[in-house]
């Protein structure tokens, strides 16, 4: 049944810098057309029933309160949703990383001797490639949510939080399961269409075979509820439902940011997750489990606590507000810059502004240029917070990152950006020193500028006039007519038509 | 009130006739906007960039140059966010009490001229005469960090003889983004150009932001696309009293 598969391989790993990944991006028309589509698609969705609520604000500022508090006191928390979850019958594993929830998930897997899992889609379990630990472990996994599926028979990487084949269009889906299908299971019908309901169709089939053969299911959760031990997925599909009632087994990989306090928390969030997420009042399936129930659902629930940077992030200060996160994608669909650029620029399961301060502070700033690249692939429009339903301040969290970034790596040998940073913190730090300057600019102006503009120039300057004009500097800076007339107090005729000489002050 | 023009590093240096045009237009309406010449800029182009050492000596020049006056008012939605935000955090990187104080002290009094005119002054005609098509790009910066909303649409409003078209997508940044321009330029142009196509679609002869850096951006692209569109500052039309060649 599963012999002649393929094995997804793709990996975030070797992609290139941001500002190279997006230009590459950025050349694909096809691609710039799907995801200008569906981010305005579902921004124009959310802003709606987000209105919808005359409490939004309260909800959001509740959210964040919540969050906080879980954030601020995680060991009580953690101790009291483990307690709970032991008390419901389920099993309780603690991870510190990616390799050691790996090899949790694993091991039960084989314990029951199992071939394949089926899963729920989960952002934990792609931060830590648990589908590649479990293929090579032997394991079959099959992702049932469909744009995961997509993702999956594609050998591609996902590019959304919520909508990780966003960058399909649905005849590249038609393709793909045509092509794929058939390779791992019940085939495509020959004479598909591409039309939504028909593709659907198609992965309903293949995928219900897999649902009622699989013994083992992985899944993630949107909330772990410390005070009753009751894990929650939202979803859209039923994928999810399945996946987590057929099972005889069911393993849960669950990031300890998930936490919240009691059940009547889920009251703010199930408001302002699926409105932000999909646009949509209430999502169509909400699934709660609180360990195992005798005689129904799965008879052995594993729930996997991660780390894996977690704490980290934690430790600091100003970035900890990412750890709010509740992977809406909000953030994605308003960005101007995921919008143009979609997600594999970002070379992480999270892309777009939350993924540019998430993922460096998973990873830590200073290691690679790809992570330091992330936290300043933003033009720092503020369009994220304006919309994040946990109020994390994203562009202050990428600004203090780059702080680290650049922290990192002082004490080498400084680069152009550096050396400039450097030279302008003097130049500005004395009103004559930049007053010198404005007068060299002034002449210098008058050499490069035709009809006070400036073309093309070579490399670096090349970055901004390679599309750009700049205007020519004027010969008379603003402090210069200010000193020449006083602010215009008195008559003193037209500017001069060369700087005065020497650095007096002006 | 003693009021001080905080004419920001990019507008003495490259646009000053946007400062000329703050005080010709408040000297119209009264006011006697003095320029300390000690000023240089808001540190806000280091603190964007990580280097908040470095914007160290930059917020002092600013607390040096504007302790003192009642009100500071700058033609720049983005450098006063930068002060009103920014200079409070570089100030305690810097371990210096006083210059917590001082900028604890100035902070609240450091307005954008839309804020100033409205909120300050309490005029929404400012006695400007403008017979153009103009449409107005808010600025990321004016609109999420300062909160500034219709302002600049009411004053422009009250212009004599100007004509205001919409701007498509008009809350979209434009891509500028300060040194992201220059660290990501593939995607500040595909985001400019995206900006620039919506001013054409307007059909407005002018368009008018609260920020120069923005517009020696947009207006970059729209030269380079030989657009025939002209970009002003917001003081620029707000101090006109005569139509532009």
């Amino acid at each position: 049944m599963t012999s002649g598969r393929t094995i997804n391989t793709a990996t975030f790993l070797g992609i290139p810098p941001f500002p190279i990944a997006a230009r590459e991006a950025l050349a694909d028309s096809q691609l710039r057309g799907n995801l200008r589509h569906a981010t305005h698609t579902i921004r124009t969705k959310r802003a709606r029933v987000a209105a919808e609520l005359d409490d939004w604000e309260q909800l959001r500022v509740a959210a964040a309160d919540i969050k906080d508090d879980v954030l601020g006191n995680m060991g009580h928390y953690l101790e009291q949703l483990e307690e709970s979850l032991t008390r419901a019958g389920a099993s309780v594993h603690w991870a510190r990383d990616g390799a050691e929830a790996n090899r949790i998930v694993i091991d039960i897997a084989r314990r029951h001797r199992v071939e394949e899992v089926v899963k729920v889609k989960s952002m934990a379990t792609g931060e830590i490639g648990l589908n590649a630990a479990l293929e090579e472990a032997g394991i079959s996994v099959w992702e049932t949510d469909l744009a995961e599926l997509i993702v999956q028979l594609g050998n591609d990487l996902p590019s959304h939080i919520l909508v990780p084949a966003i960058h399909r269009n649905r005849s590249e889906v038609r393709e793909i399961f045509l092509r794929e299908m058939g390779k791992v299971g019940m085939p495509a019908e020959a004479d598909l269409s591409d039309e939504p309901a028909e593709l659907a169709g198609a992965a309903r089939r293949h995928l219900r075979e897999k649902f009622l053969r699989a013994k083992v299911a992985v899944s993630g959760a949107n909330f772990a509820v410390a005070d009753t031990g009751t894990l929650v997925v939202v979803e859209s599909e039923g994928n999810g439902r399945m996946c987590l009632t057929l099972p005889e087994v069911l393993i849960s990989v669950v990031g300890i940011e998930k936490i919240v306090p009691t059940w009547t928390d889920l009251e703010v969030f199930l408001q302002l997750l699926p409105r932000s997420a999909t646009g949509e009042r209430m999502n169509p399936y909400t699934s709660t489990w609180t360990g195992v129930t005798v005689g129904d659902g799965p008879q052995e629930v594993h729930v996997v606590l991660l780390d894996n940077g977690r704490t980290k992030v934690l430790a600091d200060e100003v970035g900890r507000q990412a750890l709010r996160c509740i992977r809406c994608s909000a953030c994605l669909n308003v960005c101007p810059v995921y919008e143009r650029v979609g997600g594999h620029a970002y070379g992480s399961i999270y892309p777009g502004p939350i993924g540019s301060i998430l993922t460096p502070m998973l990873r830590g700033v200073g290691t690679d240029e790809a992570t330091d690249a992330l936290p300043f692939a933003s033009s720092l429009c503020g369009a994220c917070y304006e919309v994040c339903p946990v109020l994390i301040n994203i562009p202050e969290v990428l600004v203090h990152l780059r702080e680290k970034v650049v922290d990192s790596h002082r004490g080498g040998v400084p680069g152009t950006l550096q050396a400039a940073m450097t030279g302008a913190s003097w130049t500005l730090g004395a009103s004559r020193r930049l007053a010198l300057l404005q007068r060299v600019a002034g002449l210098s102006g008058r050499l490069l500028g035709r009809r006070g503009l400036i073309g093309r120039m070579p490399p670096p300057l090349s970055r901004w006039t390679d599309a750009r004009d700049v205007p020519a500097p004027p010969r008379e800076s603003f402090r210069g007519w200010w000193a020449r007339t006083d602010g215009d107090r008195k008559n003193a005729g037209p500017p001069p038509h060369t700087p005065r000489k020497g650095g007096e002050q002006v | 009130m003693k009021v001080a023009l905080f004419v920001t590093c990019l507008n003495d240096t490259m646009f000053p006739s946007t400062g000329q045009a703050v005080v010709r237009l408040l000297s119209r309406l009264g006011v006697d906007v003095d320029f300390p010449s000690a000023q240089t800029c808001c540190g806000q182009m280091h603190v964007n960039s990580g280097y908040v050492p470095e914007a160290i000596p930059v917020v002092r020049t600013f607390v040096d140059a504007f302790t003192g006056y009642d009100a500071v008012v700058a033609p720049s939605g983005s450098c006063v966010a930068s002060a009103r935000q920014q200079h409070q955090l570089v100030a305690r990187r810097s371990g210096d009490r006083a210059l917590v104080r001082a900028v604890e002290a100035i902070s609240p009094h450091v307005y954008e001229l839309s804020e100033f005119l409205v909120d300050v002054l309490g005029v929404v005609d400012v006695g400007a005469y403008f017979p153009h098509s103009v449409t107005l790009h808010p600025t990321c910066h004016s609109s999420r960090l300062l909160e500034v909303g219709d302002r600049p649409e009411r004053l422009l409003r009250a212009v004599r003889g100007i004509t205001m078209v919409d701007l498509p997508a008009a809350d979209e940044c434009c891509g500028f983004g300060g040194t992201f321009a220059l660290k990501n330029p593939d995607v500040s142009v595909a985001m400019g150009s995206d900006k620039a196509r919506h001013v054409r679609e307007s059909g407005a002869e002018v368009l008018v932001a609260g920020d120069n850096s923005c517009l020696m951006h947009i207006g970059g692209l729209l030269t380079r696309e030989k657009a025939g569109i002209r970009v002003m500052h917001l003081a620029e039309i707000l101090a006109a009293t005569e139509a532009v060649a």
